[in-house]
């Protein structure tokens, strides 16, 4: 079969087009994510990163192109495969998503109550666990609402962790946290990388956490919707010659606008 | 970690190795949720074999896959040996140890857990009527604020913007035509049904058309259309207002000073309370013509006689009852809609709670009302 080849990559995209009608947001995407590797998707505001990161757990169906789990074809799979390989993804969502009429304990054991058959005490049990990986043991019996923001985000990550995800997906994991609770949160995701071993895909801009933490990724440009450099953000930082990689990463003004790029066109 | 590829899981097992003065904990197979949970005596078994003093090393060359399930049997294990013993999880591949540590940092932390409150039933009945109490201020304060509001946005000061007023009224009013016209039509029927049905004994079926109109005119079009908008805009009031609340909208407006009374009350109180006596008089042509083609149709009337007979019997009176009792109603259900949106809390599931409460609220409120308009009207003989 022609997936064996990529079976190193434990994700895959080739030739991803995402576009809404005649909006297009991303196109002739192509990346893989290592086993075990911190990948980002980065870029600026509004290039479509969540978009992506939305198309690779399955929330939307790209227009055209294919992504590969492990090898396997998410697209070419039935509905009831598609929904065991979305079992092994684990997601944290913007703002934690978390589901405001349950408690955040509540919040961590609706994944493991919906997909697995453990006895209420295993489920309570694994749910305290994942609460206690990222520090919020103590807050398992309050609402979602009574949360800080740095604190609605971790137990979003407890809950992705619920069903020991194979892939984590992390929609800006520290944005909008101060610097000390951005740099646990940090520590934190390269912990569970380490314990988990799972393989771990960031959507942020924070630059001092993509420098710290991601050791792959893609940038993707809202001007010509396609990605233009691929490999560490640090690498990216020091050797890219694409000023608008450039400019994201060394945090300054493009030398030439984007939006005379736009109409540029090809790059 | 755990690959699913590999379906059929290894049971877990462990054996206890003595070699010299060490002894080895050595484990076994897959470590995963599903197997140990089917196992819960496992903790203790394992505990009982290792007895309550001492030390072992934890081994893992024979361990297969293993998932977060190990970690909380592990830390389970740790509880059930009590301390007199000590597990020496060097020997644990490096990432089980990780989690280890996370997890053990977060809990050695942990403060004691809050006990609830048990509450006895007298003091729970008290703290029911002490909340009913400040409900009611509450929404006194509410009508009385909305009424000053509202004289000073006659005389032109108020952060009413005329624009939301006249979407308000066009959706509670414009909008609700269609619903009223059905319901009223519907009720004005079967208040000629039930009536034929009983005058028919006596020969006195041009009385139907008395009945009709007073039961329509005086009661049923401005209750019917009052619960008809509790439902629908009361309930929307509420559920708007709610998940304003949740996000954060509230607070915009009034980190900026703009008055929630002004801005968000007032309006939606004026436009129904405007909307619902026009309405009922919608609801009254319909009720009445609900009436007068059962009439017709069932009891071999003519239009002529029931239309005649309707005019001798229902006066102007009746229509003014009607029209207060309903722009009272359309008051009470806006406040009820407003008041139940602004206590909401902040999430998804205080949204529908509020709204169900304001729907439940305005129609018991209309009814309670109507009883006392009742009364009232009777003791001035009109």
């Amino acid at each position: 079969m022609a997936e064996q080849a990529h079976d190193e990559a434990r994700l895959r995209v080739e030739g991803l087009k995402i576009a809404f009608g005649p909006a297009v947001v991303q196109r002739d995407l192509s990346f893989s994510v290592r086993p075990g590797s911190i990948f980002a998707v980065m870029g600026e505001s509004g290039c479509g990163k969540s978009t992506v990161l939305k198309a690779m757990i399955g929330l939307i169906q790209p227009t055209a192109g294919r992504r590969l789990v492990d090898g396997e074809d998410y697209d070419a799979a039935a509905p009831e495969r598609r929904r065991d390989i979305g079992r092994s993804f684990g997601v944290l969502f913007q703002n934690g998503a978390l589901w405001s009429s349950l408690t955040v304990a509540e919040n961590v054991a609706l994944p493991l109550q919906m997909f697995t058959s453990l006895s209420p005490e295993a489920i309570e049990a694994l749910a305290r666990l994942k609460l206690a990986l990222v520090g919020l043991a103590p807050a398992g019996d309050r609402m979602p609402s009574d949360l800080s923001g740095g604190m609605r985000k971790r137990a979003g990550l407890a809950r992705a962790l619920a069903l020991d995800p194979r892939i984590l997906f992390l929609d800006e994991p520290s944005a909008g946290l101060d610097p000390i609770t951005a740099k646990r949160m940090d520590d934190l995701i390269l912990e569970l990388r380490d314990g988990l071993g799972a393989t771990i895909v960031i959507v942020s801009h924070e630059l001092p956490s993509l420098f710290a933490i991601c050791d792959d990724g893609v940038f993707l440009d809202a001007a010509t919707h396609s990605a233009i450099a691929h490999g560490a953000p640090k690498d990216l930082r020091d050797q890219c010659d694409d000023p608008t990689v450039r400019a994201f990463m060394t945090r300054t003004l493009p030398t030439q606008p984007v939006e005379e790029s736009a109409s540029h066109g090809d790059r | 970690m755990a690959d699913p590829a590999a379906a059929v899981a290894v049971p877990p097992t462990w054996r206890i190795e003595a070699q010299g003065a060490d002894r080895f904990l050595d484990l076994f197979g897959d470590w995963l949720s599903p197997a140990l949970d089917a196992d819960r005596a496992m903790v203790s078994k394992l505990a009982t074999g290792l007895g309550s003093e001492g030390a072992a090393t934890l081994r893992a060359d024979g361990l297969g896959r293993w998932d977060s399930g190990l970690v909380v049997f592990l830390m389970q294990l740790r509880v059930a040996l009590k301390g007199g013993f000590t597990l020496d999880e060097a020997g644990l591949p490096k990432p089980l140890q990780r989690l280890i540590h996370l997890a053990d940092a977060a809990l050695t932390s942990q403060a004691a857990p809050v006990q609830p409150r048990v509450e006895g039933r007298l003091t729970r009945f008290g703290q029911i009527a002490i909340d009913c109490g400040e409900e009611a201020a509450a929404v006194a304060e509410m009508l009385g604020a909305t009424l000053l509001s509202g004289a000073a946005a006659l005389r032109g000061r108020a952060q009413t913007r005329l624009v939301d007023l006249i979407n308000l009224m066009r959706d509670a009013g414009a909008g609700a035509l269609a619903i009223v016209a059905v319901v009223n039509l519907l009720v004005g029927g079967i208040l000629a049904f039930v009536g034929a049905v009983q005058l028919r004994r006596f020969g006195a079926e041009i009385f139907v058309a008395n009945l009709v109109g007073v039961a329509v005119v005086r009661e049923m079009a401005a209750i019917m259309t009052a619960i008809v908008l509790a439902g629908r805009t009361g309930g929307a009031y509420a559920a708007e207002i709610a998940a304003m609340q949740g996000a954060e909208e509230i607070d915009a407006l009034e980190a900026l000073g703009v008055s929630i009374q002004d801005y968000l009350i007032l309006p939606r109180v004026a436009a129904l309370t405007a909307m619902t006596p026009l309405l009922y008089l919608y609801g009254c042509a319909f009720g009445l013509l609900g009436g007068l083609l059962v009439a017709v149709a069932v009891l071999d009337l003519s239009a002529t006689s029931f239309i005649h007979q309707l005019t001798a019997s229902v006066n102007a009176n009746q229509f003014w009852i009607g029209l207060s009792k309903s722009a009272v109603f359309g008051l009470l259900v806006a406040l009820a809609g407003c008041r139940f949106g602004l206590r909401a809390g902040r999430s998804a599931s205080d949204v529908g709670q509020a709204a169900t409460g304001a729907v439940v609220a305005g129609i018991v409120a209309v009814i309670a009302v109507d009883a006392v308009f009742a009364i009232c009207a009777n003791a001035l003989g009109i």
